[in-house]
């Protein structure tokens, strides 16, 4: 797939930006990547752009990972693109709940390249 | 050392846990800057101005804090934003803030039984030259005194109850 437009989601700027270089990192073609500092703030991003790929933290202020997640489902234009989570909350119930609610992955920090490319090559559906 | 995949139970003794935060900083270090932190040299004195702490609730409640200089911080922005050091600015507050974050984090996730059942907050940085920080926590604190790119870095683990 070329140009994948992405949704980066982290309170952190300093991970959002370091989310990115890894994604090109693991020879992902990135078209536009939009930022957001919580849920609330991704779902307007969603409200206006078209998006291929959305990598989401869960620990966040305002709005949640686990609750954008949720939210997501009720999209049109976004429920079908596929999450992928990177966080520090590693435990099995937020995996389980961010799964449950529609994410495709779950990374956790700290990470590498390798593990982006891993856990995002695949649910895009294209070789690296 | 313990290693990456290697946990301890949540009743095992503190001085256990206090590897264990070793090997949640240093693979904090070593994955997102591509650094290794090494043993503190009492030597090296530096003015630490920047602290970030990460509150943790539930089974295991207190505050992780990571101390160190500003000029440090800003290390270890330009690290894990690839950037030049004169190109960082006040990011090295988020920087720091994320590297508490996946400390504890790190730290949480290699105790088993803590993972559902101790949440975190996000990171609060603090930047100055004359403050003190006080924890309410009532119990044991474990710290650690390492060197990052020569630069003192105090990790503490301040825990209640």
């Amino acid at each position: 797939m070329d140009d994948v437009h992405t949704l980066i989601v982290d309170d952190s700027s300093v991970m959002r930006r370091i989310v990115e270089r890894s994604l090109r990192q693991a020879g992902i073609k990135l078209g536009t990547v939009y930022e957001a500092g919580n849920g609330a703030e991704a779902l307007a991003v969603l409200a206006e752009h078209q998006v291929h790929l959305i990598l989401c933290d869960i620990n966040m202020p305002v709005m949640d990972g686990l609750e954008f997640v949720k939210r997501l489902a009720g999209v049109n234009n976004a429920k079908d693109v596929p999450v992928v989570m990177i966080t520090t909350e590693g435990s099995e119930s937020h995996v389980v709940q961010a799964l449950s609610f529609g994410a495709r992955g779950y990374i956790r920090k700290p990470f590498t390249a390798d593990q982006v490319k891993e856990h995002v090559i695949p649910v895009l559906g294209v070789k690296a | 050392m313990k290693g990456r995949n290697d946990r301890v139970d949540l009743h095992s003794t503190h001085q256990n846990w206090i590897s264990l935060l070793e090997v949640s900083a240093c693979e904090v270090f070593e994955l997102m800057m591509g650094c290794q932190l090494a043993p503190y040299d009492p030597a090296i004195q530096e003015t630490l101005n920047v602290t970030s702490m990460v509150g943790l609730a539930g089974k295991l409640c207190g505050v992780l804090s990571v101390c160190c200089s500003r000029e440090s911080a800003a290390i270890m922005a330009s690290k894990m934003l690839e950037v030049d050091l004169e190109k960082v600015g006040d990011q090295l507050a988020d920087a720091l803030g994320e590297v508490a974050n996946m400390v504890v984090g790190n730290f949480k996730n290699k105790i088993s039984g803590l993972g559902d059942s101790c949440m975190l907050s996000v990171p609060s940085v603090i930047i100055g030259d004359d403050y003190n920080v006080h924890s309410l926590a009532d119990s044991e604190t474990i710290e650690l005194r390492l060197l990052f790119e020569g630069h003192p870095l105090i990790i503490t683990l301040a825990i209640q109850g």
